[in-house]
């Protein structure tokens, strides 16, 4: 077996008393895309941040491409790609110049090697164009393109998709698909449930804290010991309230104007309505839902 | 060369150009600040309006005052009847002097006890003090024509000559042009507010925009990203040198008597100290404003502690001793003695020492604190 890319070892940074990233371990394999999942301000960047060597690990280590990430942090920068979600372009230079300088920084002046990125971005055409007058949706890909001139082996996304429309998230991920097909291992953070699904594994983080790292489809089987309903009831609010309250469920939310509720194995759809009815409730709907990493955040949240 | 210096290098320069503020700061402010030191910073004192009032109407009274219009700084410009009119002269400042040459003026001045009143305006004090001087001497010269003359009339033979003559003799700048004085200031002025402005914004602004974290994950090294910056500055500023100091020389006739190598080689000494304290003002601030505003608070005491508009010999002693950590001052000297003097290095070795220690000190105490990390 081949070494893992990434390896943290209760990997720790503190803000004085504030602690950022508690004793985070993982590993990720080769080719893999491994999401990472959590609300703002619970860790994510900071975590990478330490893996690129911008930040010294208070406690703990991780080790990067073999190399370790703080000591040996320039060999780690030359071999991986990284785009931070600020999407460092400079708005005053053309697409053709951000890319050519950033290539001239990797010691890349192959004019072929920097078209051939573009062309794979779907950028061909707008080398002319001033980059301060791209669209939110073009820009992160003239980022992802920075980040990928000098073709990394390991790619750092930070929140590549935040601002950028739900067409756009999703030619983003495919573009990522056809970078892990090429064996690129792709490290990406975001605070979207939906976008962490097209993850092959997915690390759940909160309050600086990993909660749990796996496939999606093993998350929703360990983390959900029951079934999730999908519950349409009046009046919202002290459905919201009560449901929590009632035997069997472990765990309720809202999922846009529904109400979401994992119960214990076992409870029926009739037995929850019964339950809301006789607290005063006008149910009208109860449906067995498919279980979703919100769901999973949900019940780690707890 | 370095490939990823280079890119940064084309990279500043392809943002300068792009960059109208940037560019204007670069070539027009220097060229503007030029002129309008050039001219509006002059203390050299002309053509100030006086008024007389002339009592006495005689031939006497008439010399005196063709003495006084002889002069080139006086300007005769009101004939007064009355001490009212005169006041109100001066109080709404269309007569800076006024010159009242009493009844008796004529006679008095045969019995050789004659005096004459000249009120001066010492609200402007750089204008009094001259004044009050030229007033002194263009008496002084008047008094010993008449006293020549007179003794000729009375036919006692041998001319009357004076017992004692000041000869005075200026060197370097013998028409005392304050445009040659303030000339080199104004140039050590532009390359040192051009380069410390330029490189804290330049720096900041990568900051700012958040590049500044991409740049740090690539293989760029500190010191190339320091230097790829600063090159493009320096090359202008260098450039802005030798415009001011063409356009000094062919437009305002200063004299460039010392070697122009050692000329720009020295202004590049000044340029250390600049991009030095431009360099630590971006470590201190993280919006261009804040670097804008950490460099002009250096920047004003470095100009008026520097000797570039008032003479470092007449400020009080607490002044003069912080006045030895200002680069320019050091500068100032060393460009007038180039320029006017034209001085080897010899003359100038202390003061080219003091601005070396100064920029080695402040850009190694920079790059010090301009670390590669963000914590």
């Amino acid at each position: 077996m081949t070494e893992p890319v990434i390896i943290t070892e209760a990997l720790t940074r503190k803000f004085g008393d504030f602690v950022a990233v508690d004793h985070v371990s993982f590993e990720v394999q080769p080719g893999e895309v491994v999401g990472y999942l959590g609300p703002n301000g619970s860790g994510k960047t900071t975590t990478i941040r330490m893996l690129l060597g911008l930040l010294e690990p208070s406690d703990g280590r991780a080790t990067v491409l073999g190399f370790d990430a703080f000591r040996q942090s320039e060999e780690v920068r030359a071999r991986a790609g990284y785009m931070s979600q600020k999407f460092a372009l400079y708005d005053d230079l053309t697409v053709w110049e951000n890319m050519e300088f950033y290539g001239g920084v990797y010691g890349i002046r192959d004019k072929a090697r920097i078209k051939s990125t573009l062309s794979l971005l779907g950028l061909t055409g707008h080398e002319p164009t001033l980059t301060g007058s791209l669209s939110a949706g073009w820009r992160q890909r003239l980022a992802l393109g920075i980040a990928l001139v000098h073709q990394p082996k390991l790619l750092f996304l930070d929140e590549p998709t935040s601002g950028v429309d739900p067409t756009a998230r999703r030619a983003f991920w495919d573009l990522i698909y056809d970078l892990a097909s090429d064996g690129v291992t792709v490290f990406v953070t975001t605070h979207y449930m939906d976008e962490a699904e097209y993850c092959e594994r997915v690390g759940i983080m909160r309050a600086g804290k990993l909660l749990a790292m796996d496939t999606p489809g093993n998350l929703k089987k360990k983390v959900l010991a029951g079934n999730v309903w999908q519950v349409a009831a009046y009046p919202f609010q002290t459905a919201l309230d009560i449901l929590p309250t009632l035997e069997g469920v472990l765990q309720a939310g809202m999922a846009g104007d529904t109400l979401r509720a994992i119960t214990e194995q076992g409870v029926t759809a009739s037995q929850l309505q019964a339950a809301l009815q006789g607290k005063g409730i006008e149910v009208r709907s109860v449906e067995r839902a498919e279980p979703t990493l919100e769901d999973v955040f949900l019940s780690l949240a707890r | 060369m370095n490939s990823r210096l280079f890119s940064i290098i084309r990279k500043e320069f392809i943002q300068i150009i792009r960059d109208p503020r940037t560019l204007a700061m670069i070539l027009v402010i220097p060229v503007m600040q030029l002129f309008l030191l050039g001219y509006a910073a002059t203390t050299d004192v002309r053509n100030v309006p006086i008024a007389v009032w002339d009592q006495s109407r005689s031939p006497e009274s008439r010399a005196l005052q063709d003495a006084f219009r002889a002069a080139d700084y006086f300007r005769i410009a009101f004939d007064v009847g009355s001490e009212a009119e005169l006041r109100d002269l001066i109080e709404r400042g269309e007569a800076r002097a006024a010159l009242i040459i009493p009844p008796d003026y004529s006679e008095r001045l045969l019995e050789g006890d004659a005096q004459v009143a000249m009120v001066l305006d010492g609200s402007d004090s750089t204008v009094g003090t001259t004044a009050l001087s030229t007033a002194r001497l263009i008496g002084q010269a008047q008094a010993t024509k008449i006293m020549q003359e007179q003794t000729a009339r009375s036919g006692r033979g041998a001319e009357f000559k004076p017992p004692l003559e000041v000869r005075t003799q200026v060197w370097y700048n013998p028409d005392l042009i304050s445009a040659h004085f303030m000339i080199p200031g104004v140039i050590g002025m532009i390359l040192f507010a051009i380069t410390s402005i330029l490189t804290a914004t330049t720096i900041v602004r990568e900051r700012e925009r958040g590049t500044i974290e991409q740049l740090i994950v690539t293989p760029i090294r500190s010191w190339e990203l320091v230097v790829g910056k600063l090159t493009p500055y320096v090359i202008l500023s260098l450039f802005d040198t030798l415009v001011v100091l063409a356009l000094g020389h062919l437009w305002f006739k200063v004299p460039v008597r010392g070697d122009l190598g050692l000329i720009i080689g020295l202004s590049g000494l000044l340029l250390l100290s600049g991009l030095g304290i431009g360099l630590f003002a971006s470590t201190v601030a993280n919006t261009q404003q804040e670097a804008m505003l950490t460099t002009w608070m250096t920047l004003l005491p470095a100009i008026f502690l520097s000797g570039f508009l008032f003479p470092l010999e007449a400020m009080p002693v607490v002044l003069r001793w912080i006045s030895y950590v200002i680069p320019l001052r050091y500068y100032l000297v060393i460009i007038r003695a180039l320029l006017l003097k034209g001085v080897g290095l010899a003359a100038i070795q202390n003061e080219v020492i003091a601005l070396a220690l100064f920029g080695v000190g402040i850009m190694g105490a920079a790059a010090l604190r301009f670390r590669k990390r963000l914590d």
